[in-house]
């Protein structure tokens, strides 16, 4: 029986109560990335500590995706019949902003501004069945 | 102006599609085409700069075009290459290193938009989480840009669209251009969304070509043309924290100016002027929401003012400013080593009064290019007779 697995639990942890993004933290300045990097980009500090960002946030700025990504790197379905558009977008979570897949790709329900909270999409199954997720936000209404 | 180095020959290898023929022969056939312009020999070059970023080691080029044993300097700097082969070019003259040399860029890339080989962000070991998601596709950054500039600055749909209709006019008139139909801007609108709010038709596409510029002192100048074209200033930025890029998985709250801006401030302090004397421009045009966005980072217009010049028709061949008048990236394509070196040698065509068909009237003194890409980098150049 295949269960589902983070993309990479170095930036989704799906082990808890509810799905998480992981950023880093600079310990010297406090500045939050996403991902964690081995050194800060503000203060140029290398004291870095893994930080749970906040799961609800507001959109900052948006597209839709309309044509497959090419493959590699994309892990998902690419064929051109079975590919559906989907949005993109940064969202504003209390910490920083993050780039993130949103799952509502109409244009006309996408609008800067509006709550956003933290989920999870399918990208594929692996060789094991197991059900592979990414992060994304959903409208929070 | 004054200036210590101008540039004395230009060539280029037609952009475009050409099966059969390696990026680098494109190159070596910009090269023998600017000595020609020069009246020099590949021999009497003492240096050469060149850049590419997906067709080999420039340098290895040396072999096509005669084993002299000049110096010859390889760089890459993502899409500020061919700028960054211009500037180095021109830092070497002017510290008096040599007297004469060449700056070259050439590219092939495959079809369809660019896409990360190897992972933009830290993955500890896993799987590319970033470009596995379906992010770092460069498209998505430009049209998550320009949709929220768009509804902060008043910028319409149909703006967009008379960009990407002024390219294609302005490339029918351009025999090296890659593509010469014209569109109207309903048929750019109706073309495919590819990213909201951009269309199939407002899209660059990576391609192939190459430019290579001969550069002399500026004293000896004379010895190779009649109308030489002083380079006043050649800048490149790289991003400050802060500013939003393309392939950001994150951003800081703290709002910065990009590397544009940057660029743009050095370049015309260096040259001693000011955006109100720049006569015609090549600014970076990766779709047409870049254009639009640029020409304020350049200093060329408020934001907002974008959506009455272009509807007034400023920036046409004609118009108060003229702005890609060789149809840019959007009719040219982006062969990455190759572009930046193409806006320059567009304005020299422009400043000696040989762009034919497309020539900006009024006899252009100051000419002004800018590239911008990725990770977060910016070049710009002044050109003026």
């Amino acid at each position: 029986m295949g269960q589902q697995v983070s993309v990479n639990p170095f930036v989704l942890d799906i082990d808890g109560d509810e799905p998480c993004l992981v950023g880093g933290r600079c310990v010297d300045c406090g500045n939050v990335t996403f991902p964690r990097y081995a050194g800060c980009p503000k203060c140029a500090g290398s004291n870095i500590e893994p930080i749970e960002l906040g799961r609800e946030g507001t959109l900052w700025a948006w597209t839709v995706q309309g044509f497959p990504p090419k493959s590699p790197p994309y892990l998902g379905a690419n064929d051109a019949k079975d590919f559906h558009p989907f949005g993109v977008g940064y969202v504003e979570l209390p910490e920083v902003i993050v780039e993130a897949r949103l799952t509502e790709s109409e244009p006309g329900k996408l609008k800067e501004g509006m709550a956003m909270k933290l989920t999870m999409e399918s990208l594929f199954k692996d060789e094991e069945g197991n059900d592979v997720v990414t992060y994304a936000f959903a409208p929070a209404e | 102006m004054q200036s210590d180095v101008a540039i004395v020959g230009i060539g280029m290898h037609p952009f475009g599609r050409h099966e059969g023929v390696t990026g680098m022969e494109q190159g070596a056939h910009a090269v023998r085409e600017a000595c020609k312009d020069a009246g020099i020999s590949w021999q009497d070059l003492q240096f050469a700069v060149g850049g590419s970023a997906a067709a080999g080691n420039p340098d290895t080029m040396v072999s096509m075009l005669g084993l002299t044993g000049l110096q010859f300097v390889n760089v890459n700097n993502g899409c500020a290459t061919g700028g960054t082969a211009l500037s180095t070019a021109y830092n070497t003259i002017k510290a008096g290193m040599a007297d004469l040399g060449i700056a070259i860029g050439f590219d092939k890339h495959p079809r369809g938009a660019f896409a990360s080989d190897r992972p933009v962000h830290p993955v500890d070991g896993g799987r590319d989480w970033y470009g596995g998601s379906g992010m770092a596709i460069n498209p998505q950054f430009f049209a998550i840009k320009i949709n929220r500039y768009m509804g902060k600055h008043g910028i319409s749909h149909q703006t967009l669209a008379r960009v990407a209709a002024k390219a294609t006019r302005n490339g029918s008139m351009n025999p090296m251009a890659w593509r010469k139909q014209p569109f109207s801007e309903d048929e750019i609108l109706q073309s495919q969304m590819l990213a909201y709010p951009l269309t199939q038709y407002m899209f660059c596409s990576p391609g192939e070509g190459g430019v290579a510029l001969v550069l002399s002192r500026s004293d000896q100048a004379h010895k190779y043309t009649n109308t030489p074209i002083y380079l006043n200033a050649a800048v490149m930025r790289s991003r400050r924290f802060g500013s939003f890029e393309v392939k950001a998985s994150w951003l800081p709250k703290d709002d910065e100016v990009g590397p544009t801006a940057d660029a743009s401030r050095a370049a015309f302090e260096l040259a001693g002027i000011g955006p109100e004397d720049v006569d015609v421009a090549q600014l970076q045009d990766t779709e047409s929401g870049a254009e639009i966005m640029h020409m304020a980072e350049n200093g060329f217009c408020e934001d907002g003012e974008q959506e009455f010049m272009l509807e007034r028709g400023e920036t046409e061949i004609n118009g108060r400013l003229p702005i890609n008048t060789d149809g840019g990236c959007i009719a040219n394509g982006e062969p990455i080593g190759a572009s930046g070196l193409r806006q320059v040698y567009e304005n020299v065509l422009q400043l000696r009064g040989g762009a034919g068909p497309r020539q900006v009237p009024n006899d252009p003194k100051v000419a002004y290019t800018h590239v911008y890409g990725a990770p977060g980098i910016s070049g710009v150049t002044i050109l003026s007779k």
